[in-house]
């Protein structure tokens, strides 16, 4: 059984930040954007924690922690922002959202 | 005195700067009272100035502010009333307060009264500057001051074309001189290293006469464009578009006489140099006669008085150029007085006249104008010097100073010119005045002039009348200063010959001009007399074809040329550049814009494309410093 290293985690890290990468430019759904905006998050979040438990630092974790906070919070606020644009048009559609058009 | 002269020099700005608050809104009287009155004030400091140095006998020299000081260079804001400044602020502030006190009255009906007086006020407060300086650079300054307050004041009423071309004529014509001017100051600054009158001039002995015949030229070259000497003359006439007190004090007081303020000025300069001295002195004799055979003809009353202006000042280079400085200074005090007379006589019949010029259109003024008529006669018994007016003591001393130097032909074209002045002057006063009534047919209805304007020229007529009974006081005071030669003919035979010779001549010319110009047969000329179509006629009408010569042969290649410039290189090439950089910033806006579509998802999209840049920016530079050495290597192995 091989071990499991930094490097293991970090290449999960990269490929769920790819994956959000690819969610925040492809996704539609403005509910499925906030989810892959989380994806982008979690996966430095898992660098954060993987390198502060190899240097044996604990800042990491600690920035980790401020990132689920932030993260928490701004899914709140976007979360509000969204029923009430729901309950106003009735869809949630990127494409649809375009009143910043200059 | 220091209080006293900076009284005399700033109460004049204070007076401009007052009345150009007022320089937007409809005419108050207050703004011309206030300058006349500030004027007045500067006239009597300049007086108690002046009663200080004859009674001392000593200089008042203040330096208010240094104003440039680099290196060796060390130039201040000084000023000096000696002898010569301070009759130049004599004639400057007296000339100008009675012509401030005139215009109150001659721009009554004007829209600008309020920037009349503002500019009138700044005119006269750049001749104080010019003429108080006590070194070069101030003296340019005020030089440029007044060709700056010449173009205000002669294209002062803008709307008209002729003006504004006048204005222009003036001014470039004086800057084409002013170069000349600013070589001869960067000559002196370089040969003697400093611009104060006394050191320069006490350095002037030691160096090479070369080199002092150019400063001598390039100085005069300045002097001749604005004492308006040819080829440069051109201007002064054209300068009586301006209103009428402007050409008074222009002709009298503020700008032309400034050429010969600098020659009398650099008389240290043009002592060591007799022979440009002799070159002025005959330029000056030939503007002479020139000027006067142009006034013969005439038909414009201010352009004849311009004429005649002109015709003076020749007189006084001639004199200042024969060495005779306080003779010339003393001419043109002398001629101030009953020149700025004569001009605002002039401006009198115009106003009555509605603005006619053409004195055949006039004659038998004297019935409703009686003051004026007086003034201006007596202006021209001064101006054509015969005993005992003003004229006669300034004029005729230039005359004898040219005899007894030997100088036969100057001589003999000055007399002859004095016979022509007499004759010019009173062609006009005796078709203005005298004669056949030609105006009621023609619709005039002459009136006289406010009586306060007459009464504020009076001053001028007596001044007129007197000042040649100042001569011998002015000679000795001035000479503390200026080289005293005296001018004696030592055979007193030669001398009662001569100056009784020369007031029958004058005479003789004045009673020629009142036969021929009080006839009943004076009609307003229509261009079918015989003398109107003799060559003679036509070459002195046309001023000898000289403006005409100007403006084919020198303008109009000129206005060629700027036009394939214009053409070819402004528009191909400096425009054609800066509109190219316009066009790229343009485009790529133009181009760009569609990025900001609004849609979130496309910029998302960009946002992530811009993410992906920056990173492989930052790891390719991260790299290369990395790097740098086995680069470097490469490149050079590549032969960069």
């Amino acid at each position: 059984m091989m071990e499991i290293g930094l490097n293991h985690y970090l290449i999960l890290s990269t490929i769920l930040f790819s994956i959000g990468l690819i969610g925040v430019m492809r996704r539609k759904n403005l509910l499925m954007l906030f989810f892959a905006t989380e994806i982008l998050l979690n996966s430095v979040n898992i660098s954060f924690a993987a390198i502060s438990h190899y240097y044996g630092d604990l800042t990491g974790q600690m920035f980790a922690f401020f990132v689920i906070a932030i993260a928490a919070s701004e899914v709140a606020v976007g979360l509000g922002l969204l029923i009430v644009w729901h309950k106003r048009h009735n869809e949630i559609d990127l494409d649809l959202m375009s009143t910043m058009k200059g | 005195m220091e209080l006293l002269l900076y009284t005399a020099l700033f109460a004049p700005l204070v007076g401009s700067l007052f009345a150009a608050l007022f320089g937007a809104s409809p005419k108050t009287l207050l703004t011309g009272v206030v300058t006349s009155l500030l004027l007045g004030v500067s006239l009597v400091a300049s007086t108690i100035l002046l009663v200080f140095v004859i009674s001392s006998g000593q200089f008042v020299h203040v330096e208010m502010m240094t104003w440039i000081t680099a290196g060796d260079l060390y130039i201040p804001f000084g000023f000096i009333v000696d002898q010569i400044s301070v009759t130049m602020m004599m004639v400057v502030t007296l000339v100008s307060t009675v012509v401030h006190v005139y215009a109150i009255g001659y721009m009554d009906h004007d829209k600008g009264f309020n920037r009349f007086f503002s500019w009138l006020s700044a005119f006269v407060f750049s001749m104080m500057v010019l003429v108080m300086s006590d070194n070069f650079a101030g003296l340019f300054i005020g030089w440029e001051g007044v060709g700056l307050c010449s173009w205000g004041l002669i294209g002062f009423w803008y709307k008209k074309e002729s003006a504004t071309w006048a204005a222009n004529e003036a001014f470039i014509m004086n800057r084409i001189a002013d170069l000349g001017m600013l070589i001869g100051i960067f000559l002196i600054y370089w040969n003697t290293g400093t611009l104060q009158y006394h050191e320069a001039f006490a350095a002037m002995p030691a160096l090479e006469t070369a080199t002092l015949v150019w400063i001598g030229i390039f100085l005069f070259v300045g002097a001749m464009g604005k004492s308006a000497q040819f080829p440069l003359h051109t201007w002064l006439a054209d300068a009586m578009e301006g209103p009428t007190p402007v050409s008074a004090l222009i002709h009298a007081a503020t700008m032309v006489t400034a050429g010969v303020y600098l020659v009398v000025r650099s008389h240290e300069l043009y002592a060591l140099i007799p022979n440009v001295g002799l070159f002025i002195a005959s330029l000056g004799t030939f503007v002479a006669i020139f000027a006067a055979t142009m006034a013969l003809v005439n038909r414009d009353i201010k352009r004849v008085i311009a004429y005649s202006t002109l015709s003076q000042l020749g007189y006084m280079f001639a004199a200042a150029g024969l060495g005779a400085y306080w003779v010339a200074l003393f001419h043109l005090m002398a001629h101030a007085f009953f020149k700025a007379l004569l001009f605002l006589g002039a401006g009198n019949v115009m106003h009555a006249m509605s603005d006619e010029l053409d004195p055949f259109k006039m004659g038998a003024l004297g019935k409703t104008m009686k003051g004026t008529m007086i003034l201006m006669t007596l202006a021209s018994v001064a101006l054509a010097g015969i005993f005992p007016l003003a004229g006669f003591f300034s004029k005729d001393l230039i005359l004898e100073v040219a005899f007894i130097d030997g100088h036969y032909i100057i001589y003999t074209v000055l007399l002859l010119t004095a016979g022509l002045t007499a004759f010019y002057s009173f062609r006009i006063i005796a078709l203005i005045f005298h004669g056949e009534d030609r105006h009621t047919s023609l619709g005039f209805h002459p009136h006289e002039a406010y009586k306060f304007m007459l009464i504020a020229v009076t001053p001028l007529a007596i001044l007129a009348v007197i000042a040649g009974a100042l001569q011998g006081s002015y000679y000795e005071y001035v000479t503390l200063l200026l080289p005293s030669t005296e001018y004696h003919i030592h055979s007193s035979l030669v001398y009662w010959t001569m100056t009784i010779g020369t007031q029958l001549f004058v005479i003789a010319s004045i009673i020629f001009a009142y036969k021929k110009y009080m006839s009943k047969s004076v009609k307003v000329p229509d261009g079918t007399s015989a003398m109107e179509k003799s060559f003679f006629y036509k070459l002195l009408i046309n001023q000898y074809y000289i403006p005409y010569f100007y403006e084919e042969y020198l303008v109009k290649p000129y206005r060629e040329l700027s036009t394939v410039f214009w053409k070819q290189v402004d528009q191909k090439i400096v425009d054609a550049t800066v509109d190219s950089i316009a066009n790229v910033i343009y485009h790529t806006g133009e181009n760009t814009r569609n990025m900001q579509s609004g849609n979130l998802s496309t910029m998302l999209k960009w946002m992530v494309a811009g993410l992906v840049a920056l990173l492989s920016l930052a790891v390719v530079f991260g790299l290369a410093t990395r790097h740098s050495d086995e680069i470097m290597l490469i490149l050079s192995g590549l032969g960069v």
